[in-house]
């Protein structure tokens, strides 16, 4: 009950008046900042650090917690109000929070959203509480050839479950994996597929430049072509009586729920994962258990549930290899790293140990920070519904601009915005011929990952191959891979079988 | 690139408190008008990383800056990433480049278009050191049973560092010529990453900085073999130098400043100036003698015949490595 006493006493630190209205304004700023395509919970927590001097250590966290979590639900926002996902972890968000907001139905999905992430970031926080400590160790055991399995992981989830075109699939995801290997080499460090000998390709292709190019531009340039004759104003309204109702729902879906948390808490720990592969996971795992697949992809409130489910609850479980190993498991965890040099803690496995006022408070004020960010999320739906109900050609011109500055604003170079301009209108022509754009783009997140841990496999084992399926966690990863990448084609052999013999019952 | 985008916002939030700091001073000296970019040659979670956040919290908590001073890291291709944009940021006043030594050995090995000279030196800080470490549940106690066990294992001793012809692969092919080895380096992101897969025995050896590798030290879950110092670290009196065990390896990083081409003389002295204060740090000096470093300060002139001499003895190294 020793944690209990040191959870206590993080919790009078969070609920202290200062605090409390940190808390809500960490959330609200964080709402707005993840909102925002283009920026995310890296951006809100790069801003607010330097601010972090001027209040105690035990205020500076919960600010940064506030804000980190906040982002995190906003990241929704984007995502399904504007089809853009602000940030990677909010791709999966897009396939049904898109296509319900074009129902009508953009009050339910970030309903849904905002709850899913609370019940995902709840979970996480108690499995944090709980097990932080001996998780550690689950990520110590994590090394290149487990990394590379659960990347394979997430790829297959998304080929065999998400795919209606397969062969279109695998064609976007090579050509994502190609994008990404432009740049510097993580292992030589010699230039690749330097384009025009441009500088700007030096350091490589980034999430964000694509994904405002073929979500955001070419959104745009698509739907200006199928609706120039009546531009479509999305009614969307909001009442209580939605809310209750979105809650109710959400309530039938605790496998999702439950499953969505737990995995995301455990992808979301080991190092270099992070929280998209979990969110795309959650996704593909819910389409498979769903007594209603073909719904998916079409505005399916599981849909949205799901990847907010997972992406929040990894966001929680990075934050245990950094407080434990030192390693931060996303860009945000190593400026809140950063953030703790600055304070004179030492992350890593004496951290708890020495210093458990500072964790337990950490600890505490993420129970908070959660709480707070459902509140404000909920609190603050109607006013992004009613963005929604801007004339088509008002909003078509914000979120242009929107787009623009948000991928010029993280590197300040034009050469990514003009390879926004580019990627737009490559999306576009792709579009048309209905090639789906997610592969790419997550091709583009996961690729540099799998190489790097492919390569580091090959290299530490002297090229051995069978070294992926010879380790018991890796083996397992593949093994579950390689059934997903089947599924499919089981699927379309046994509806075959069970039409074939049809004619002579009849 | 996130951290470009925070120096862009860092700069909206900071302007006004900067109006405000430069009104009433009559500008005689030169100071930051903006926020300074400080670019890590490194991955998050290293020993450069640490260190240069630990810089930016001095720097931040003692005001040496009058301008706030933004990490951002660059760690892509042994460096390569962070040295070609330094190049591209000629003439900037507000970037410095906290370096380590591929600062010397990547440009040394890849065709990037980066002549270290054009850089302008600002500060040495500090000699950073190497040990030689084993997963502390392994049965190698000293470095006769190291050297038995590598030969034993035939070519397939997996040993983690930072990228291919960085520090860490320059000491393994050192021990590879010394003991007649042959060594298989595995190369990882950083110093972080290298240390976390050897305490999960997915490499078997490293030659990480004591920073990198205390914690886990501490905790009992690494054990050091050998220094590859002249000295004994005072944070491993226990631990020999391989020169004390009779073998000449002593291998050392430098942790320094440059800043980019044609930076103003005013603002070169301007962040001398800021580095001469940290130096002088109670903070950073107990911090150095904790995380076995040896503080050198060396600024202008004298700092740039460093870098060049260092370059020299790098591309001797260098050939010896990969002509074996």
């Amino acid at each position: 009950m020793e944690l209990l006493g040191y959870l206590a006493d993080g919790f009078a630190t969070s609920l202290s008046p200062l605090n409390l209205f940190i808390v809500l304004m960490g959330v609200t700023a964080g709402l707005f900042i993840g909102a925002m395509p283009g920026l995310g919970s890296v951006n809100g927590v790069a801003i607010v650090l330097p601010l972090t001097f001027i209040v105690p250590p035990s205020s500076a966290i919960i600010l940064l917690a506030a804000i980190y979590y906040g982002a995190m639900y906003g990241g929704a926002i984007s995502s399904i109000l504007l089809g853009i996902p602000g940030a990677s972890t909010a791709v999966a968000t897009t396939f049904d929070g898109r296509p319900m907001a074009q129902q009508g139905k953009a009050g339910l999905a970030l309903i849904a959203a905002a709850c899913a992430s609370f019940i995902g970031g709840t979970v996480s926080v108690v499995l944090f509480t709980l097990f932080a400590a001996p998780l550690a160790d689950v990520a110590l055991a994590f090394g290149p050839a487990e990394e590379f399995a659960l990347v394979l992981l997430a790829f297959t989830t998304f080929v065999g479950l998400g795919g209606d075109d397969i062969l279109k699939t695998i064609m976007m995801i090579c050509l994502g994996l190609a994008l990404s290997t432009v740049g510097l080499d993580l292992i030589s460090g010699q230039p690749r597929l330097v384009f025009f000998d441009q500088p700007g390709f030096y350091s490589g292709i980034s999430f964000l430049v694509l994904a405002i190019g073929v979500y955001g531009i070419g959104e745009i340039l698509y739907t200006i072509e199928t609706q120039k004759a009546a531009p479509q104003v999305t009614p969307a309204k909001l009442t209580f009586k939605e809310l209750w109702y979105g809650i109710k729902e959400i309530n039938k879906m605790w496998k999702t729920l439950s499953f969505g948390s737990i995995m995301g808490f455990f992808v979301g720990m080991l190092p270099a994962a992070g929280a998209t592969p979990a969110a795309l996971m959650s996704y593909g795992i819910a389409k498979l258990m769903s007594k209603q697949p073909e719904k998916f992809g079409k505005g399916a409130i599981e849909g949205v549930v799901a990847p907010e489910t997972a992406n929040n609850a990894a966001s929680t479980g990075s934050l245990l290899p950094m407080l434990t190993l030192g390693i931060p498991g996303s860009p945000t965890t190593a400026l809140l790293l950063g953030g703790m040099v600055m304070w004179g803690l030492v992350p890593g496995p004496m951290l708890f140990i020495e210093q458990p006022d500072f964790v337990w408070g950490l600890i505490s004020s993420l129970y908070t920070a959660n709480l707070a960010a459902v509140l404000v999320n909920l609190a603050l739906i109607p006013v992004f519904v009613w963005a929604l109900r801007m004339p088509f050609t008002v909003l078509c011109s914000m979120v242009f601009v929107l787009c623009l500055v948000g991928g010029y604003a993280p590197s300040q170079k034009m050469h990514d915005v003009w390879l926004i301009v580019g990627f737009g209108v490559g999306g576009y022509l792709l579009r048309k011929a209905d090639y789906p754009m997610a592969p790419l783009v997550l091709a583009l997140v996961l690729g540099p990952l799998m190489e790097k841990s492919f390569r580091q496999t090959l290299i530490a084992e002297q090229g051995n191959v069978m070294a992926f399926v010879e380790r018991p966690l890796s083996g397992t990863f593949i093994a579950i891979s390689v059934v997903f990448f089947l599924l499919p084609l089981v699927k379309h052999v046994k509806a075959w079988l069970g039409r074939a013999p049809s004619p002579t019952n009849n | 690139m996130i951290n470009n985008f925070t120096r862009r916002i860092a700069l909206a939030t900071a302007a006004s408190a900067a109006l405000m700091a430069a009104l009433p001073a009559a500008a005689a000296d030169w100071k930051p008008q903006k926020p300074v970019e400080m670019v890590i040659m490194a991955g998050q979670g290293g020993g450069a990383d640490r260190l240069a956040r630990l810089f930016q919290s001095i720097i931040q908590k003692e005001k040496l800056s009058a301008m706030p001073v933004l990490p951002v890291n660059k760690g892509g291709g042994s460096g390569a990433e962070a040295l070609r944009y330094l190049k591209d940021k000629e003439g900037d006043n507000h970037t410095i480049m906290a370096t380590l030594n591929s600062y010397y050995t990547t440009p040394l090995r890849t065709d990037i278009g980066v002549n270290i000279e054009d850089f302008t030196p600002i500060a040495r800080m500090a000699i950073d050191t190497f040990v030689l470490w084993v997963n502390a549940d392994s049965d190698i106690q000293n470095l006769d049973d190291y050297v038995a066990a590598v030969k034993a294992a035939g070519g397939a001793w997996k040993m983690g560092g930072t990228g291919t012809g960085q520090e860490d692969s320059l000491v393994t092919s050192m021990l590879e010529t010394e003991f007649g080895l042959d060594i298989t380096y595995v190369p990882f992101k950083g110093g972080g990453d290298v240390a976390k897969n050897l305490v999960g025995g997915h490499i078997e050896s490293s030659v990480n900085n004591p920073s990198e590798a205390l914690g886990f030290y501490q905790a009992g879950k690494l054990r050091p073999i050998a220094a590859f110092t002249p000295d004994r670290i005072n944070v491993f009196p226990d631990t020999p130098t391989m020169t004390e065990l009779g073998h000449e390896l002593v291998y050392s990083m430098q942790r320094s400043f440059v800043a980019p081409k044609g930076m103003d003389p005013e603002a070169v002295a301007y962040y001398v100036g800021m580095f001469e204060g940290l130096n002088a740090n109670d903070e950073w000096q107990t911090y150095t003698s904790e995380k076995a470093l040896n503080a050198d300060f060396l600024t202008g002139d004298d700092l740039q015949a460093y870098f060049l001499q260092e370059r020299d003895k790098h591309s001797e190294l260098l050939s010896a490595s990969e002509g074996s």
